[in-house]
Parts: structure tokens; sequence; C-alpha cells
């Protein structure tokens, strides 16, 4: 067949774009030319919002960006602010932190999976994924009452104590999540129709992943070992023991072995935390009209998408004067591009999911 | 919170690196909360950039920030000002450059040296209006192309003006 480059529009509305995001596509045939992300039909101008509001007031704001995974956003914030300020957490606190922050992951990955094996065709997937990370936003729930966008941590601390039959609970969540796990490895590991569709697709070099300024789970399936929780350990990642999985390929198939790696390092992560709860209070004194010092901070955890920054700058008062996120998400995206060109046409689904994309985090 | 003592023997290292090499470009340093903050000239900066990439172990562009200072500076033509985030993952330290984007209102690109710089470049020009000299494609990336203004700035009302279009 004759060259004929051609132009489609995907998006904003379409189910496998995991929210509202626009692509513009040039495709020859079935092979994709390039791709331009159009992005902001879900803008809501978050970081100028923020600048008129307190630091208290900040927090359940942010569990609208990473919708999948709130806690993951309220850490980030949290722990920028309390850098900024100098407030020292209780140990109790830092470690309940790496608990929820963990399920959190454990949720955000579980949902992954269901997602993208959905994109691709495979409906089983799905259920089996949500009936698990059901459990664990049944624990949030229990927790401190939200589900999807909870807002579990404070300025300080958390905002209650984990108690014994919770923690019970969350052992009984973890002992069952390995079988789902291995069960959905059974039906996708050596899957041939999931392997023809991520095996070799989409794939990215180490070195063009680091130039992208690629994060997460996608970075380190091209084998770059970068982990924030083991780079620059915060809220007392260093007292565990975990393994950071690395793939070697940077293609579809390499991100989903990490995360489902993942998602064992994150169990073994909260039995120790749990294991090794120290006593003390849970939360420090922090008033309700909080003024932060004067100065400038930027503070980064490793969230489930990736490296989730926050610059704070204060003036001194009770307000930011600016806050900016460096959201996972956003600049992960940046590389969708390279990552597509020259793949089929019916890969950019598969590409695009196996990124782990929330426009609520792109569009901020 | 600071979790680990900072290294921050490992940082001055970096800003005696960069005064030795850009005596005439690096001005002040600022060391505070664990963090190096360096002030550098605009003539220099993609120099900078890439001898922080290639020779100092900086291989990562985390982000750009911009600032506007309209509150403390008030009115004056260079309100504005730039951060560049950078990360040495192998030593394990940050670094901020601090650029004053001037009375023009614009950089240089950094894109030239980090593919990364693209998007966060164009969130800038979005909304801070701050235009980046050889970007490859320097448009708005969340707002309308028709938007007037842009919404970050302090002078730019939280409720909007008229629909903005």
């Amino acid at each position: 067949m004759a060259f004929k480059e051609i132009e489609l529009n995907m998006g904003p509305q379409h189910p496998s774009t995991h929210g509202v995001l626009r692509l513009k596509l040039a495709v020859d045939n079935e092979v994709v030319l390039s791709v331009e992300p159009i992005l902001g039909y879900l803008h809501r101008g978050m970081e100028k919002l923020w600048e008129s509001q307190t630091y208290t007031q900040i927090v359940p704001l942010t569990d609208r960006l990473d919708y999948l995974a709130s806690l993951s956003n309220n850490l980030g914030f949290v722990l920028a602010v309390e850098k900024l300020a100098g407030v020292e957490v209780p140990k109790r606190a830092q470690v309940i932190r790496v608990v929820l922050a963990e399920l959190q992951r454990l949720a955000s990955h579980l949902a992954w999976v269901g997602f993208m094996a959905n994109d691709i065709g495979a409906m089983s997937i799905l259920l089996y994924g949500f009936e698990q990370r059901e459990d664990i936003l049944d624990i949030f729930e229990e927790y401190i009452g939200g589900r999807l966008t909870v807002h579990g941590i404070r300025l300080g601390g958390v905002p209650r104590d984990l108690d014994g039959p919770l923690i019970a609970r969350i052992k009984t969540v973890l002992d069952a999540i390995p079988h789902t796990l291995h069960d959905i490895q059974a039906l996708l590991n050596e899957n041939r129709i999931w392997k023809q569709r991520t095996v070799g697709v989409g794939v990215i070099s180490p070195a063009e992943a680091v130039e992208r300024g690629l994060t997460g789970p996608p970075l380190r399936a091209t084998g770059v070992a970068r982990d924030t929780r083991k780079d620059f350990p915060y809220s007392s990642y260093d007292d565990f023991d975990f393994d950071v999985p690395l793939g070697k390929n940077g293609d579809v198939y390499d991100r989903y072995r990490v995360r489902m790696e993942e998602i064992n390092q994150s169990i073994r992560l909260i039995r120790q935390a749990l294991e090794a709860l120290p006593p003390g209070d849970v939360r420090a004194k922090v008033p309700r009209l909080f003024k932060v010092p004067a100065g400038e901070v930027y503070h980064a955890i490793e969230a489930p998408k990736g490296e989730l920054g926050f610059y704070i700058r204060s003036d001194g008062s009770e307000k930011p004067d600016r806050v900016k996120m460096r959201s996972p998400s956003f600049i992960n995206l940046q590389s969708l591009a390279l990552m597509c060109q020259g793949n089929l046409f019916a890969d950019v689904v598969g590409i695009l999911g196996s990124l782990d994309i929330v426009l609520g985090e792109i569009d901020k | 919170m600071p979790e680990k003592p900072v290294d921050e023997a490992a940082l001055r290292d970096e800003e005696r690196a960069l005064r030795d090499r850009f005596p005439e470009s690096v001005r002040e340093a600022a060391f505070e909360k664990g963090e190096l903050t360096v002030d550098v000239g605009r003539a220099s900066l993609l120099e900078i950039l890439r001898f922080l990439k290639f020779e100092r172990g900086f291989s990562s562009l985390t982000d750009i920030i911009a600032l506007d200072l309209l509150r403390s500076r008030g009115e004056t033509a260079s309100r504005f000002v730039l951060l560049y985030e950078l990360t040495n993952f192998a030593a394990r330290i940050r670094l901020r450059l601090r650029l004053e984007a001037g009375a023009d209102e614009s950089a240089p690109s950094a894109v030239p040296v980090f593919k990364s710089a693209d998007w966060a470049e164009r969130e800038i020009f979005d909304m801070f209006g701050l235009r980046f000299e050889g970007h490859p494609c320097l448009n708005r990336i969340y707002l309308p192309d028709e938007f007037e203004g842009h919404p970050l700035r302090k002078d730019f009302p939280l409720e909007g003006r008229g629909h903005g279009l």
C-alpha cells in the first residue's frame, strides 16, 4: 500500500485514555508516526487555589490529584510542609504512614493491572484486581471513613492510631493478596496473547528514559534502579528491608512485571512495619492556623506512579506563597510519543495504559 | 522533617566546583534546610546545566519552578525567578539553580540539554507567560490558545477574569 499519512484523534472521551486525555496521532496505515498529547480538559488550577488556602486546608485538596492514590499525595505534601516548618513527627506516626502509603501502592497497582488487562481485552483480571483492592479500600474506610479520596495523613502525623482489630484485618488482607497475585500472574505471565501485545511493545531505552525524566515503574522497567524510598529515604523507610524490582527491556511487559513484584515488596514492607510499630503518640502538636517560617523547600516521595515532589515557598504567613507540584503522571506522559513511534496504532492503548497515568494529577 | 543528615560537605563541593568553573556567573549560594540554592547568571545557564549533567553527574532535571515575586518586589519588570531542580542519583544529592528571568520575562530554553524540560517550560509559559528562547514548540499546554492572561501571575484574580476567553 502506498504511503499515506492520516491524522487521527483519540479522546478526550475515550474509555482507554483513563480520563479526559486527547491524543493527536499521525498514522501511516497501521503504524504510528507521531503522537501529541493535548492536555487541560481537567485543569482546575489547583496550584492557584492552594495560594489562597491555609496549609491545613490544602491537605484534603491533594486527595483529588492522583485519585487512585490519595494517601500518597497527602504524604508528599505534608512531608514538604513539615520539612519547611521543622516539625518532628513521632516515630509511631512515621511507621503508620509507611503502612498507609504501601497499602495505597497495593491498591493503585491492583487497580492498574485490572485497567491494563481490560484495555488489552482480558476482562477477568479487572475483577480479580478489584476484589483485592476493595478489601484495601475497606481498611481505609474503617481507618478514616473515606475510600477513594482518603484524607488519612495530617500535618504532624496521622489522624488516629492503628488498633489491634484493624492490624489483624490488614494482616488478613495481606495474606490474601499473594493468592490473587498468583492467579493474575498465572493468567498473564505466559499468556500468548498478553505477550504478543506487551513484549517488545512501547520500548524505551534507559538513557532516553532518564533524559525525559521518566520515574517510577516505567523507569525501573528499563533497568535503572531509582526509587526515592531508597535514594532519599523519608518517613523511616530506611528502617525496613525491601528490594527495588527491575526490568530489562523497558517494554510494556517489563512494566507489568515490575509492578507485580512491587506488590510483593509492599506486602513485605507493611508486615515489617506492623511488627516494628513503636509505642508513642501518633501526632505532633501542630496549631490549626499553622504559620510556616519563611523559606523554600523541595521534597519528593515515591508515589505508586513515580517521583511525586512538592516545592513550597512560604513568606511566613499561614498560606503558602507558591506550591509547585511535580506530578509523576505529567512528566511520564512526555515519553509517550517516543514509546509509540513505529508501533502499531492498536498498541497505543496498551502503551498508554502501561504508563499508569491519572489525569487528575496531569491536569492539576 | 530531616530524616537523614544531609551531606552538606558534598553540596559545598558542588558549589565550589561551579564557582571554579564559572567564576563570572555563579553569584550567591544559600544553604537552607539541607538544600543548596545557587544563583546563576543567564548567559551561561546552558553551559552550567551541561557541566552539571556531564561532569558532575546531575543526570536528571527533576523540575523547573517559576516564581512571581510581585508581592515582595512590587511592580518591577524583573519580578520572575526560575528554579531548576537537579538530582544526582549516584551521589544522592539535589541541587537548585536560581535564575532571574529579568526585564524581558524570558530565559534560555533548557531543552537542548535536558529533554525533560520541554513540558515544564510549556507549563511555565502557559501559567506565567515567560518565554523560553530556543524551545522547539512553545505553546500553551493546559489552557486554550485563545486564553488571555497567565493565571499563576499574582495579579491574576483567583476567580478569573470574565470567561477567560
